[in-house]
């Protein structure tokens, strides 16, 4: 029962992870900028939360309300300002640049919140259980993964059934042929890094209320994040989900046989996925 | 001649570091089909994205329904109602042959074409419309770029090497479809390697060599020793 247990929250962990994942791949999708930042984004989305919940005294999901536009908007200028620049046929600038905004957004953090652990405080919600079958589920997991369902869900429809999605993919295939068409490349990836940063937004909340977390955690999302969409297969928000879950259930797994294999555990089938299918497992981008 | 809807003056540009067009002037009458004929490097494809924006010049070297439209980017000359076909179809492969279309419409330009309409004037398409437009034969391909074009209801339509890969059947249907397109006082500027194709369809050309206009003139009289002179510049 205990192994049925680690899966079953490992699975649950996952749904965090695919939400993590879900910004980066649709960023890489649509206009192949590898997002370095991706994992301090994450937490500078859980930072505005703490902020919003200590001085709003609004619960950590009401929070959303607020921190999802406000990470979007942060999202449009940025593209739009700095990081249309940096695209081009070299993929080196993109990749210098959003190494660089990682820098500053950390030192930034930790200059107004302080190096200290916070977290956010959602009440109930965080302890809250519900027994099915001798296991007992977590509200808070539960939740995460229905969230991250959701948003998988509605990203895919976004693309594959909305004027806005069409626009992603003509712009994704060819940049000059969009520009043909009427679409303002960079106003399309500016909506685009806006969507990525909205959905980074409830990783980042989400993350805040299940763990503590301090300035200096983004690098691990990000790597999290990084072998989701990998293991999942390029392109493809569905792989990316299990992707997320395939990485979720390692760590789990590799918790339960000795709790310091847990990062390792992930680290290891992420590596041995690469090998045997070095495109993913479903991969939709073929290059 | 009535007032020209497109109008080039002195246009110099440029194909990635070395210049390809000299000084080029050329006008095109509402309503009027205009041929640029010339061998490979006399620059036509840099004329077609120097005109529909992909490569941006100085304002005032291309007019259009006298506004200046040389330096805009070609998403806003688009906006203002010029569609390319563009040499190779250049189709979207993620997206369906329906998508490929409607995605030309979603500038919302008001006009006689629409998705029904393209399907009228194409069938097939319609028939196809749910496949990958990569799935396509050559001929197909082209009808979904045309109708792409057509979909942004143009005032001009630029035809970039329309029957450039395609078997001669193929290019006889398209060609034989060309003026139910160009109807409605749209005005076309065709870009063609087949002289006689070229001729045949349109009222003026202007052949280029070399980035230079070598010949201009009516279609229907010109000599054809004229025309090769000018084409390959010998005497």
């Amino acid at each position: 029962m205990d192994w049925v247990n680690a899966v079953v929250q490992g699975t649950l962990l996952g749904g965090l992870y695919a939400l993590f994942a879900a910004g980066l791949s649709l960023i890489f999708g649509v206009m192949r900028l590898v997002n370095i930042a991706h994992g301090d984004f994450i937490v500078l989305g859980a930072y505005l939360g703490l902020s919003v919940t200590t001085l709003l005294g609004l619960h950590p999901l009401v929070a959303l309300l607020l921190v999802v536009p406000a990470m979007a908007l942060i999202g449009y200028v940025l593209q739009r300002g700095i990081l249309n620049q940096t695209l081009g046929k070299d993929i080196l600038p993109p990749l210098l640049v959003t190494f660089g905004l990682s820098v500053i957004i950390q030192n930034g953090l930790l200059e107004v919140y302080s190096a200290d652990p916070q977290k956010m405080n959602a009440g109930a919600l965080e302890t809250a259980s519900v027994p099915l079958g001798g296991l007992s589920l977590g509200v808070l997991p539960v939740l995460t993964f229905g969230i991250a369902v959701a948003v998988i869900a509605s990203l895919q429809w976004m693309f594959y059934s909305t004027a806005l999605g069409r626009a992603f993919r003509a712009t994704s295939d060819n940049q000059e042929i969009a520009q043909l068409m009427g679409l303002n490349r960079r106003h399309i990836f500016g909506l685009a890094m806006a969507l990525a940063l909205g959905v980074t937004a409830i990783a980042g909340i989400l993350l805040g209320i299940r763990t503590s977390f301090d300035p200096s955690i983004g690098g691990g999302r990000l790597i999290f994040g990084f072998e989701a969409v990998i293991i999942g297969g390029l392109g493809n928000l569905w792989g990316t989900l299990i992707g997320g879950v395939i990485l979720g259930v390692a760590q789990t797994i590799g918790a339960k046989i000795d709790p310091g294999w847990q990062l390792l555990a992930g680290h290891i089938v992420f590596l041995a996925i690469l090998a045997v299918r070095p495109n993913g497992l479903f991969p939709r981008i073929n290059e | 001649m009535p007032e020209p809807i497109l109008k080039i003056s002195g246009l110099d540009a440029f194909y990635e570091d070395f210049q390809a067009l000299y000084g080029i002037d050329l006008e095109v009458a509402q309503g009027e089909v205009l041929a640029i004929i010339g061998a490979n490097g006399a620059g036509k494809t840099t004329l077609m994205r120097s005109i529909s924006g992909l490569t941006q010049n100085k304002a005032d070297m291309v007019t259009f329904r006298g506004d200046r439209i040389g330096a805009l980017r070609a998403d806003e000359v688009a906006e203002k109602g010029i569609a390319l076909v563009p040499e190779g179809r250049q189709l979207f492969p993620s997206l369906s042959v329906e998508e490929n279309l409607l995605i030309g419409g979603q500038i919302g330009r008001k006009g006689p074409w629409s998705l029904s309409a393209v399907y009228e004037l194409f069938p097939i398409l319609q028939e196809r419309r749910n496949q990958q437009s990569t799935s396509l034969s050559g001929g197909q391909q082209q009808m979904v770029a045309i109708g792409r074009a057509l979909m942004a209801n143009p005032d001009l339509i630029l035809f970039d090497e329309i029957s450039l890969g395609l078997a001669p059947i193929i290019i006889k249907d398209i060609y034989a479809a060309l003026p139910g397109i160009i109807g409605e006082g749209m005005s076309a500027l065709i870009v063609e390697q087949d002289i006689t194709k070229a001729l045949s369809v349109s009222q003026r050309f202007y052949c280029l060599q070399e980035g230079r206009v070598s010949l201009e003139g009516a279609s229907a009289t010109v000599a054809r020793e004229d025309i090769s002179r000018a084409y390959f510049g010998v005497e």
